[in-house]
């Protein structure tokens, strides 16, 4: 400092400051991802090709492929993921409405609160596939029991999720469409219903994952057709690469879904 | 339109915050109410227009708003109160939309209240991608939209840099002179109470209370900082809010 005239020049070497804030904030590398994958199958390449493991326990990712293919081709994926996707799809959208709703009304009303939500948080920690035997003998062993443990699973959830949100809608805005006269039902609408969508998609995105559990353990207990179905009879006839075929599938189902919801997200949420 | 206190009395808990606060607004004047830090100025505005209910005492109108006023009573918040998923436009129209009038009206009133407040070139804009100062202009221009009788402004400057601070108070001044809007101006400013108020009611700490009204009988384009008044009313402002200011400084908070 030049201009300063209190102070004059100290003897000594001039230091440079070192950086010191380094590190803490990962970034995405490109092609690091897919090398990774590529990794993975070489070394599962290897190590089935060259008798490492045996193939009897893990077949070879090419006759994995060649099963996919098979299966994906006469017919039979289709089929298991036809009827896999139709109950993910009825119970999921069933449980997410129904939450969705009743978490609304846990968020805006008194009494809803101290009703539905004491029984919601007793429903909520009972692993749903526990009643699928229950709903098997009150709806049958074909669909519809499937569907209610799905939508049911999804329920608590999305009802723990919509509600957290509508409560964490800053008030101050609520206050601010009051003082201006907003009727009750456009204030619900224009502002907490945005305000909750944050928490409303975080929780679709649990029920999501909640849901394709719930799917293949059901299908596992009971069903002809779907990927769980498909995946427990590859088992039964140690069919380990048409096992590992329906486990990709389901992997890729999931993968689907959190992508779908992410594209919903950035639509909806892009004001933030 | 006038505003009428009578004898407001409120307590949070056991705590009394306003005790017997009696006031009138008169039409086409602004009140600045000034005290310090937790003297229940805002709560006192809350209780005048409406959003908070006192334990006691009444707050009544008098007369009829002008004919194009949708909402008599309208706020302008510290925090801006801007719905962030809305874009400025959608952000003043929010308020006109549940009143049956043309569309063509409708947006006739959001032009011309951004216009106003030098919004126009901002209307499709989201309110995260304001400064501070349009923020607080934007939620000027929805609670011009309405036309308000009598406009409750809590602190709107209080989260704003002083220049940003400044350039307002001088778009303030230009729009009571532009139309004589009715307001109450709550602040902690003793400087913003003495540029803008017709009258300064300073309050006392808690229980808050009238501790007196000092009029500034001053038009706005005469209150230069130098001026032989402004320097009075300041003195006299500051001799009653110095020694509260300086036991609420010292106070641990209880109250948020």
């Amino acid at each position: 400092m030049p201009d300063n005239q209190a102070g004059g020049a100290t003897p000594g070497a001039e230091v440079e400051v070192p950086f010191r804030a380094s590190g803490f904030a990962p970034t995405r590398v490109p092609f690091v991802a897919g090398a990774t994958f590529a990794a993975v199958l070489a070394l599962w390449w290897i190590s089935t090709k060259a008798g490492w493991v045996s193939e009897f326990a893990l077949p070879r990712p090419d006759e994995v492929l060649s099963s996919f293919v098979e299966i994906a081709s006469n017919g039979t994926l289709v089929k298991h993921l036809g009827a896999s996707l139709q109950r993910l799809l009825i119970g999921w959208t069933l449980g997410a409405l129904v939450g969705c709703a009743v978490g609304f009304g846990v968020g805006l009303s008194s009494l809803a609160r101290s009703s539905a939500l004491p029984l919601v948080s007793a429903i909520f920690p009972i692993p749903k596939i526990a009643l699928l035997p229950l709903f098997i003998l009150w709806l049958g062993i074909g669909e519809i029991s499937k569907v209610a443990t799905i939508a049911f699973g999804v329920f608590s959830p999305m009802v723990i999720a919509t509600f957290g949100g509508v409560d964490s809608v800053d008030r101050g805005l609520i206050r601010m469409a009051q003082s201006f006269g907003v009727p009750y039902w456009t204030i619900v609408r224009r502002i907490v219903l945005p305000g909750a969508m944050p928490a409303i998609l975080s929780g679709t995105r649990i029920s999501a994952s909640i849901a394709i559990i719930l799917l293949t353990a059901a299908e596992m207990i009971g069903a002809q057709y779907g990927i769980g179905a498909m995946v427990l009879a590859s088992g039964n006839l140690m069919q380990t690469d048409h096992l590992i075929a329906g486990v990709l599938v389901l992997s890729a189902m999931g993968f689907a879904v959190s992508q779908i919801i992410g594209m919903f997200e950035r639509r909806l949420l892009r004001w933030r | 339109m006038d505003l009428i206190a009578r004898s407001i009395t409120h307590s949070y808990g056991g705590m009394v915050v306003l005790d017997d606060v009696s006031l009138t607004v008169r039409s086409g004047e602004i009140v600045a109410i000034l005290g310090p830090s937790g003297c229940g100025k805002s709560t006192f505005l809350r209780i005048l227009g409406g959003l908070e209910k006192p334990r006691g005492g009444r707050v009544f109108t008098q007369g009829e708003p002008p004919a194009k006023t949708l909402n008599p009573l309208t706020y302008v918040f510290q925090d801006f109160a801007l719905i962030p998923w809305m874009s400025v436009e959608q952000n003043v129209m929010l308020p006109l939309e549940h009143h049956p009038m043309a569309d063509a009206e409708r947006r006739a009133r959001v032009a011309s209240a951004l216009q106003r407040v030098n919004l126009t070139e901002f209307a499709a804009v989201y309110p995260r991608q304001l400064s501070g100062g349009m923020k607080q202009r934007a939620s000027i221009a929805r609670a011009l939209a309405v036309e308000p009788a009598i406009l409750l402004m809590d602190e709107p400057l209080s989260a704003l840099d002083a220049q940003t601070r400044d350039l307002l108070m001088d778009d303030l001044i230009r729009l009571w002179n532009e139309t004589r809007f009715t307001a109450v101006y709550v602040t902690h400013n003793l400087a913003e109470a003495v540029r803008l108020g017709h009258r300064v009611v300073v309050l006392s700490r808690r229980p808050g209370r009238i501790r007196d009204i000092v009029e500034i009988d001053l038009p706005h384009d005469q209150r230069a900082e130098s001026s032989p008044d402004v320097i009075r009313a300041r003195e006299i402002l500051w001799s009653l809010i110095r020694e509260e200011a300086i036991t609420a400084d010292r106070e641990i908070s209880d109250a948020g």
